[in-house]
This record gives structure tokens, sequence and C-alpha cells, in this order.
């Protein structure tokens, strides 16, 4: 029987540090090919409390769910669950422990029911193998009643279903297999308002009948509201943890941010001009909320933000990939519509997109191939190409960028990230265009290859570009920009100046921990 | 990075011989071979019979090559053969001029395949289900409307192959050639050869550079149509009665001759050069089998043979190349 029983239903308060841990880890370590993304981190969870794992992009947090989901093994370290060591050679092994993980994209049937959906796996049989349907159904009820979920139809198929919905029937399932710890992996993302309400009813119900719950969210308010303790990680290591009533936004923002910003940006300082892109109340609705802002000739912006605040979409709305239906746009002073790509082109705006492998290359072209796809119409008289003018332009593109590559007739997918994103920004550059944004210019590429971006990012705007930057690295954010605007949940919540800009700051922002607009 | 390269160099030089190299070598290898152990496959005649017998499944797979490099696949094209088969001789037969039994084929074939384009350029549906229906569409519709009734009496200036090039290369033999290095050209040297490629490699990064994915396919599945339309009338006019039906497996053999030329099922690589060689290949294989005593059936295993040699050495390529997932 699946449906788990209320042992610890008299113990609601939280902070139960001093009990022997649910689940522990000890001196994790992991790394994979170039980084290494945990260095000796400890963790414990208590049984019945909401312990969050706070940290930036990149500071390990993934790795370590999924060393304790059993995805990763680590290269050296120790688990355990309830003081007994613990191997967990697969995410199958950690559901049998009881661990249960919810990740941000819900792993359920869409075409099947919500009966099924929770029974997945482990599906009452009847003696000859077959499905025992009165059983599931009877057993789905139970567990929905459970929770005192009596809104959730279990025969409808979960595709129809909203995404909070959705994750309720992910952790229904989860509870089925009488998870004792349950992480959940940004759980209110994607959610509205109302769905983070009954999440959190939920998930205090969850603690209150024993449950242990790792909670990652990068939404620091929720931390306080729902949290008992908070871990923070930074760079792979483990910086403290921390009862959530001994602690406020600007000391856990000061954990995670608390590095020093290295001299790698090579920022020089050019006269700024007139405005070359300015956006009046630009949105999308109902997707996007009115943005304005203006970066002016000679200007890099940096535009931070977590991961689905907005950024991107606002630099496709930008640049007419998906062109944006409300609010009105002026290059260099005039009032332009942007319905499609090739008109943004037109109007010398250039977009550096985030992902390499999926939007930037096409990798089974050589350099000269790519070098010249988006100046192809420039280059051709009448549809043909001028292969001179082409070839011409691809050697330029190796020299000026230093492309490492055996020649401009070598595929780029057999060329280091860096120099493919050399490439990437090559190419649009060739276009010449007075607008320029880029999408996470560094993600993924070495020091090297990152400094020569920076200096050239430099020398751009140093030529009169205005230059859009969107990033989630802070310190290249801090580093590179003259001004550092904020995005949130689809708008622009704060602005700062070079001088004002400063990691607690711009990460307060980012959170929604305060922050003040300057 | 720069390790990465050194070592790659010498690789790359060793695994340069492309598939168009590859395909002559074999195609040479077949006919000494063969011509050594029975000197009449080499006989003019025979030779003049296999070029002559399958330009039409050549330019075909042009057109083919290019529908795949830009992602997509087309499973109509035999069906679409045999309907402008029956649609050019059945003009001819009626009286229209020769020159316009050859045209108008060519018009409507690309009329039919730029509307299969359009529903898979704008409304995104998948190319294999769109030319599937369209396959059974022309496959039923042709039967049903000529009632099986087969064409005959063709005027004789209607036969193509009775004139030459020079006074030596057979009319369809020129076509086949002619348009094999002009779509080659055209590939190479066009913006929207170039689109098709892009297109074909990474629709995505294509969109954001300002390529219009849907005018690109639209076009392609157009031009397509067109060298199917070339294809039909050579098909047709090498006959002398034109059957209703469609010839079987028809469009296997197109396919294959693309695949093996060389065009990556995936997508993004290929040349048009490389399927009218392979064309050429599997004719020959496919008239040797008499000449060696084999039965001509086997035909189709050694296809099939050819089929997963070739996407076998494809994958292991696009390992190198660092292409894989």
């Amino acid at each position: 029987m699946a449906v788990p029983q209320p042992v610890l239903a008299e113990q609601a308060s939280p902070m139960r540090a001093a009990a022997p841990p649910v689940l522990a880890l000890d001196g994790i370590t992991k790394s994979f090919p170039g980084v290494q993304a945990l260095k000796g981190v400890s963790f414990e969870v208590a049984p019945g409390e909401v312990h969050a794992l706070l940290g930036e992009n990149g500071a390990g947090k993934s790795t370590l769910i999924k060393i304790m989901s059993g995805v990763h093994q680590a290269d050296s370290g120790t688990l355990a669950m309830h003081g007994r060591p613990l191997r967990l050679a697969s995410p199958h092994a950690a559901r049998q422990a009881g661990i249960a993980t919810i990740y941000q994209e819900l792993l359920l049937f869409p075409e099947l029911s919500v009966a099924e959906n929770l029974f997945m796996g482990h599906a009452p049989r009847r003696r000859f193998g077959g499905l025992d349907w009165r059983a599931l159904r009877v057993r789905a009820r139970a567990l929905l009643d459970s929770l005192d979920i009596h809104d959730l139809d279990i025969d409808g198929a979960v595709g129809t279903l909203s995404v909070g919905n959705r994750q309720r029937v992910e952790i229904l399932r989860a509870l089925s297999q009488d998870a004792s710890v349950l992480i959940m992996d940004e759980p209110t993302a994607a959610l509205t308002e109302h769905d983070v309400v009954r999440l959190f009813g939920i998930v205090r119900k969850l603690r209150a009948r024993g449950v242990s719950i790792v909670y990652i969210s990068h939404r620091l308010e929720e931390i306080f509201q729902l949290a008992d303790r908070v871990t923070v990680l930074r760079d792979g290591e483990h910086v403290a943890t921390k009862t959530v009533s001994q602690t406020d936004t600007a000391d856990l923002i000061q954990m995670m941010v608390g590095r020093r910003i290295d001299s790698l940006f090579p920022k020089i300082t050019v006269p700024i001009g007139k405005p070359m892109l300015e956006l009046r109340g630009l949105a999308r609705p109902p997707v996007s909320r009115p943005v304005s802002l203006s970066v002016h000739a000679g200007e890099i912006v940096g535009l931070a933000g977590l991961v689905g605040s907005g950024r991107s979409e606002l630099a496709q709305a930008i640049f007419g990939v998906t062109p944006a239906t409300a609010g009105t746009m002026l290059i260099d002073g005039v009032a332009a519509r942007v319905g499609s790509v090739a008109e943004a082109r037109r109007l010398g705006i250039a977009y550096v997109p985030e992902d390499r492998g999926t939007q930037g290359l096409v990798r089974p072209m050589t350099v000269r191939e790519n070098a010249s796809l988006a100046v192809l119409s420039d280059l051709a008289r009448f549809g043909f190409i001028d292969r001179a003018a082409e070839a011409r332009l691809a050697r330029e593109t190796v020299a000026r960028f230093g492309v490492r590559t055996a020649g401009i007739e070598q595929i780029v997918g057999k060329l280091s990230g860096g120099n493919q994103q050399k490439i990437v920004l090559g190419k649009w550059l060739a276009a010449n265009p007075r607008v320029l944004i880029l999408d996470e210019p560094t993600r993924g590429i070495d020091v090297g290859a990152k400094a020569e971006i920076h200096r050239l990012m430099g020398e751009l705007a140093g030529r009169g570009m205005a230059v859009l930057m969107i990033s989630s690295e802070l310190p290249e954010v801090l580093g590179m920009s003259d001004r550092v605007l904020v995005m949130r949940e689809g708008g622009i919540v704060a602005a700062f100046s070079r001088a004002e800009a400063t990691q607690e700051r711009v990460a307060g922002a980012m959170m929604g921990g305060g922050g003040t607009p300057g | 990075m720069s390790a990465t390269l050194t070592a790659a160099a010498p690789r790359r030089l060793r695994f340069a011989v492309s598939q168009e190299w590859l395909l002559a070598i074999a195609i040479l290898l077949l006919f000494v071979g063969v011509g050594l152990y029975n000197p009449r496959f080499v006989a003019s005649r025979n030779l003049q019979s296999i070029l002559l017998g399958n330009a039409y499944v050549a330019v075909a797979a042009i057109g083919m090559s290019m529908v795949i490099i830009s992602g997509n696949i087309d499973i109509s094209v035999g069906s679409l053969i045999g309907v402008l088969a029956s649609v050019s001789g059945g003009l001819a037969v009626a009286g229209v001029p020769s020159v316009l039994a050859w045209l108008i084929p060519v018009a409507i074939g690309s009329a039919v395949m730029a509307a299969q384009g359009a529903l898979v350029a704008y409304l995104g549906l998948p190319s294999i289900v769109v030319t599937l229906g369209m396959l059974s569409i022309l496959k039923g519709g042709l039967i049903s409307v000529t009632n099986g009734v087969w064409i005959s009496n063709l005027p004789d200036n209607y036969h193509l192959a009775q004139w030459s090039l020079f006074g030596v290369v057979p009319m369809p033999v020129a076509f086949m050639v002619v348009l094999t290095i002009a779509a080659a050209w055209w590939m190479r040297n066009t913006a929207l050869g170039r689109s098709i490629y892009a297109v074909g490699g990474n629709a995505e990064a294509a969109r954001l550079c300002g390529i219009g994915r849907e005018r690109t396919l639209m076009m392609v599945f157009a031009v397509h149509g067109a060298f199917v339309g070339i294809a039909a009338v050579l098909f047709a006019t090498q006959l002398s009665v034109i059957q209703s039906t469609v010839p079987s497996n028809l469009e296997l053999t197109i396919i294959t001759a693309s695949v093996v030329g060389g065009v990556s099922i995936l997508g993004g690589t290929g040349t048009v050069v490389g399927a009218t060689l392979a064309a050429v290949l599997i004719a020959a294989i496919g008239s040797s089998l008499i000449f060696v005593n084999l039965s001509p059936f086997w035909l189709r295993a050694v296809q099939g043979i050819l089929i997963l040699v070739t996407v076998l050495a494809d994958i292991y390529r696009r390992r190198r190349r660092g292409l894989a997932r």
C-alpha cells in the first residue's frame, strides 16, 4: 500500500537539526571534463524539514541534486541515509531508497490519465499480470484525499492539466512510492500565483507528515516563507548552512555572490553618443510585459536576470524573431517596425543567440559558408553568390577574430566552442550592425577566448556600436557594462549606473529581494 | 585546441576521399570486373541501354537530393512520374505538338510539388506524411482516370532518344549530364542553393540569419517538381507503350540513389553529382547481374546493402566531423 501514513503529524514545528539526518552527504566532489562542479560539499537533510538550496547559476546546485537523485555518481565523498551508507547507482536506486526528485521539466505521460501516471511502473497487478484498474483508481483517489486534493479528475489526461496541476500529480507520484526525501528543482518557476499558494500548502502538509524537502529556488521571498534551513553554494563549494530565522536577504545574497571580481574585464571608456536603440513599452501581450529602455551609441548595456526572466524573449522581439505587437521601437531616432529577422537586419540590428549549437551555426557547413550566412543576399547578384568576395569575407573574419582553424573550408562543427562563438560573432558583424545584441556571449568557452570576446566588445562599442549584452554571469555584467538593467518576470525592475552596480544590488534585484532602482 | 587541430589534420587528409570519387571508382571497378568476366557487359550496346534506360532515375534523384538536403523527403516521386508520363503520352496521342507534350508535364510536376511544399513549409506538416498522401492520391487517381488503358500509337517525333547531342550522346543521357552539372553548379553558387543547405543543416540558425525557411522549402519542392517532370518525360519518351500504372518501387530506387550518392538523410549535406553517379552505379549493378548469371531479383538486396553501408559511413563521417549528437 502506497499511501504514506502521517507518522510525525504532531511535529508540525520546524527545525530539528539536532535529530539524526534523513540524508547526509559528506565531502562530495564531482568534476566534468573541464569543470570541477563540486569541491567537497557536505549537506544534510533533517527529518521533516524544508531545506532550501541556494546559489547562482553554475554554483553546483544541479549537480548536487543529481547526485542525490542517482543521476550522477560522486567522484569522492559519501552518502548516508538514516545513518546507513548509501550507494545510488541509478535514478531507480534513489527512488527505491525513498528519494524522489521533481524536475523543472515534469516527467509525465501527457496521453495517460492522472491515475495511470501516479502508479506508472508500480501499478497494482492482477494475478496473471494484468493491471488491476479498480485498485489503481481506489488508491489514486486515496492518495489525492490524503493531501486534501479534491479538484483533480483521476481519469483525466495529464496533458490537459495546467502546469500547476501537473506538478501536483508529480508530487503525488513521488508520494505513491513512499518518498521520505522530496527534491524540488525550482518548482515555482512556471507557476501562477494561485498555484504557488497551493504548492506551499502541499509542501507544509508534507513537512507535517515527516517528509523532508530539498527546495531549490531563486526567489528569496519563498525561502523565507517556506524553508527551515538554507544552504548556500558558490562555485561548487559549500558556503554556509543557516537557520532561516537567523538570516536575511542581504546576508544570503552576500554569501551567494561574495567573490572578488578579477581584472579580467578590459573595460575601455568611450564617448557615449546619441540613443541608437530605444524601446517604449515594447511588448508582446499576453506573453511579455511592456519594456522601455535605451542603448546609446558606444554604450554597453548589461541585461541581468535569472534564466526565464524574459531577457532572451525581449532580444528576440527586438530582432523580429517573435515580433512585438505593442509599443514602439526607435532605431537611431527613427520609429521602426520589425516584423521579421530580415527587416531587423536591414535596420542594422544583429543578434548573437544564446545557444551556438542550435541557433548560431550550421554545423555541417564550412567556416566560409557560416561566415557569410547573414549577408548572403548582399554577397549575391541576381541570386548568384560572388564566391571571391565570400572567400575574402571569410578570411577577414578568421583574421580579425583570431579564429583558430585549419582554413576557411574547415567544417565548423570541428572547431572549439570559443572559436565557434567567434564565427557566430563574425557572421553578424559582417552585416555591419548599428545595434548588437549579445545573448550570453561567453557561455561555455574557455578563459582565453572569453577575454578576446570581451576585448572585441569594447572595440565595437568604441566604434559607435550600441551593445546590449545579456549575461547570467554577474562578474561579466558588472565588468563590461556602462549601465546595468535587471529583468524579472518579463519586465525591467531595476537600473544601475556602472558606479552604482554592485553584485549585491544586482543580485538582489534579480531575485526580488530588494535592490533600489537607480 | 591547437593540439586537436594538428591531430585532426592528417586524419582529414586520409579521409578526404569524397563520396563522389568513391562512386566513380566503384563504377569503374564494376565495369572492369564484370567486363573481364563477360565482355558483352561492356559492349557499347549494353552501356547505352544502361544509361538510356536509367537517365530518368538520375534526373529525378537530382531533385530528390535537394529535397533531402533541405531536411525533407518525397515518396510521391514514383507515382508522380507515372502520372506525368501518362499525361505526356496522352497529350502526344491527342495530337498536341511534341514540344508541349514535353513541357506541360514539367509545369504540372512543379505545380504539384509546390503544393506539397506549401503544406510542408507553411502548415508545418511532415513531408513524409504529405507525400505519402500524395502517393496514394496519384496512384489511385491514375488507374481510376485511365481505367487502366495503355497509351500506344505515340507519334514518331515524340521519342527524344532519336536525337543525339553532337551526333554521339543520346538526348536523355545529355539531359542527365547537363542537368547534373547545372544543378551542382546552382547548389554551390546561388543564394537559394546555399539556403537549402542552411535550412537542412540548422533551420533555427538559418531563420536567425534572415533566411526564410518557408520560402526556401517552397522553392525546393517546386524545383524538385520540375526535375520530376523532366524525368517523367525522359521515362515516357523511351517507351512505345505507356502503361497507366506507376513503376513499382521507383521512389525507393530514386531515394536510394540520393542516399548512396552521399546525401545525408538527416539533411544539410550531400551533392547532386553523387546522386547521379549512384543512379548509374545502381543501374549498372542491375544490368551486371544478368551478365554474371545471377537472378535480377538480387538487385533489391544489393540496393539495400548499399543504403546500409552508406548510412553507416555517413554516421561515421559525422562523428569525425564532430557533428554527432
